[in-house]
């Protein structure tokens, strides 16, 4: 599914990715774990887009495809979905009016019909029932003025409507209390099919527990230097990254 | 009589304002136009005009007369609620015209005035003069589309004297023209009088769209709410003049004035200036002004949920000019108007 070889890249003039390889198969969920400033929230941008974050070295494809060279909208259309740490607010648009143009820009582009706003609003009002959202906070400009937990649960709302493929969950848990933590990772456990794959970036063990992860990563430094199964977050927990820090240098 | 409409009216180009005189310096008529073109025939109106679906009664001026020699001018007689229409149609390429309205809004009457610039041909000089006369008590809400012509040279200017306790509110949404300016100067009575200006300027090409305000407030307990929003593209220039004078004894005055503008492109142009003059003691005055770009992390934001970056571009415009559109209280106008910014942005309804 998602496969990244020796992939290198830099903000301005710093290296940060340093020849990060990693495959996540179809069906699994990995975790990526590190210190601050080992490159996790670089690596989200880099795969997804965003300007200023240049590859200079290595791959990265989505079920075979390239995805370096594309546009972040191409992208997003091929399924890969960024769950961002720090949800950004936009002004004057209801949010069901992002969610629908996006998820009718998604369509569009792989050739598909419109969805219908009554088809659109029947999936809108069981996906937020689920997420216990308010279905009023939906018709409010999106993420302005909601708190840090209600944004992250807008970011889930977000990734339901667009059944993406491909999902990058980036500090998904921060900010959250327990309850919202909770119904966060309930939204994203519903999501977890055979065909469907995620990367979940973390600080802390804590989400883990609530979305079981198959594979753990340990990156540092820009690369990824241990992998294990879910015990290797449990000793992460214990131990601290300092033996990998060390590592790395 | 307007520095345009003396040098139409006499020919005299040593009338039109220059860069020299201080309230029109970003708006320079002088040096644009070196002859003055002949004076604009009788012409026939061909085109419905912005509001027409909304089907109502319209003083129509084509290329500065009023249809049928009609009376140019509207009364709203007391205590009855009117909605109408005056469109101002420029309809032959390369001639000069102006007109002169007067607008009485009677003591206890509610006015709704849809008013529209139509630029039905190329390269005209427009002058156009409104004196308002809102009574006390009355209310008036004014909104402005308009669409002149690239080339066109268009003044407008509009004089409103407030009677108190009178309510006078105002919505301008323009594409400016060559050079364009809408100007509104009001006299406050105060003794809750309450006015609001509020303008959205959408410009592409070398339009230039000039919104000036001067709102003197010479009583007590007089209130101002103005806001005003702006998007330049290309190499178009845009420029906001607002002005708010509180005279000395006008005492527990409220005035607040926002300017916020969108620079689309290294080659487009804000010339912003906001201005309170304030000769009382006991006064809440407040002015903000920004001028910006697109928010980058917005953008990226909308583009990874797939919105293609044209399409979010056109969306963040759209909800950053929509706080003035929403403001509009004549729920037909505001359709209308809503769909008239769609439309300039390319966007459905």
């Amino acid at each position: 599914m998602l496969s990244i070889n020796n992939l290198h890249a830099s903000v301005g003039d710093k290296p940060i990715l340093k020849g990060l390889t990693l495959d996540v198969p179809a069906g699994e969920v990995h975790a990526i774990m590190g210190p601050n400033g080992a490159g996790k929230s670089t690596l989200s941008y880099v795969l997804t887009g965003r300007d200023g974050y240049e590859v200079t070295d290595g791959s990265a494809t989505l079920d075979g495809v390239d995805l370096l060279g594309q546009e972040p909208e191409e992208r997003a259309a091929r399924g890969l979905y960024l769950s961002f740490q720090y949800p950004l607010e936009i002004p004057g648009v209801p949010a069901l009016t992002f969610i629908r143009t996006a998820v009718n820009a998604q369509r569009k582009a792989r050739g598909e019909a419109e969805i219908s706003a009554p088809e659109f609003l029947k999936k809108a009002r069981a996906v937020a029932g689920s997420l216990k959202i308010d279905f009023e906070m939906l018709k409010r400009a999106l993420n302005v003025s909601f708190s840090g937990g209600e944004k992250k649960r807008m970011e889930i709302f977000q990734m339901a409507m667009l059944e993406p493929r491909f999902l990058i969950l980036d500090e998904t848990d921060s900010g959250l209390d327990i309850d919202a933590l909770r119904i966060v990772s309930e939204g994203v456990n519903a999501m977890r099919s055979p065909d469907r794959a995620m990367l979940v970036i973390t600080h802390y063990q804590r989400l883990l527990d609530y979305i079981r992860p198959d594979r753990v990563h340990v990156m540092s430094a820009g690369r990824i230097v241990a992998s294990g199964g879910p015990e290797l977050a449990h000793e992460l927990e214990k131990e601290g990254y300092d033996k990998y820090v060390r590592a790395a240098a | 009589m307007s520095s345009l409409a003396k040098a139409i009216e006499t020919g005299d180009l040593t009338q039109l304002p220059s860069r020299r005189d201080e309230d029109w310096r970003w708006t320079d008529l002088r040096g644009l136009i070196r002859t003055l073109p002949g004076a604009s025939p009788e012409a026939a109106l061909t085109t419905p005009g912005p509001f027409a679906a909304l089907g109502l009664d319209a003083l129509t001026v084509v290329n500065g007369r009023t249809i049928d020699g009609g009376f140019p001018g509207i009364v709203a007689e007391g205590g009855g609620e009117s909605v109408m229409a005056v469109r101002f149609v420029s309809a032959t390429d390369r001639t000069a015209h102006r007109a002169h309205i007067v607008v009485e809004v009677e003591a206890g009457a509610k006015l709704t005035l849809l008013e529209s610039y139509e630029g039905a041909a190329e390269g005209y000089l427009s002058s156009v003069e409104i004196d308002f006369a809102v009574g006390e008590g009355a209310s008036l809400e004014r909104i402005i589309i308009a669409d002149d012509a690239a080339e066109a040279v268009s003044v407008s200017i509009a004089d409103v004297s407030l009677a108190p306790g009178a309510t006078y509110a105002q919505t301008v949404l323009t594409t400016g023209a060559r050079r364009q300016r809408i100007e509104t100067r009001v006299s406050h009575p105060g003794q809750h009088a309450s006015v609001r200006l509020d303008g959205a300027y959408l410009l592409r090409g070398q339009r230039h769209a000039d919104l000036t305000t001067t709102v003197t407030h010479s009583g007590l307990d007089g209130q101002t709410a103005q806001l005003t929003k702006g998007v330049v593209h290309d190499q178009a220039r845009g420029v906001f003049q607002g002005r708010i004078v509180v005279e000395k004894g006008a005492d527990r005055t409220d005035a607040r004035m926002g300017h916020h503008a969108l620079i689309l492109s290294d080659r487009a142009e804000i010339d912003a200036r906001p201005e309170l003059l304030i000769f009382a003691d006991d006064v809440q005055c407040a002015h903000g002004n920004t001028v910006g770009a697109l928010d980058e992390n917005a953008l990226f934001y909308a583009r990874q949920r797939g919105i293609p970056l044209d399409e979010a571009r056109a969306m963040l415009t759209h909800a950053f000019l929509g706080e003035v559109v929403d403001r509009i209280e004549h729920e037909g106008a505001r359709e209308v108007a809503a769909a008239w910014v769609a439309k300039q942005l390319g966007r459905g309804e």
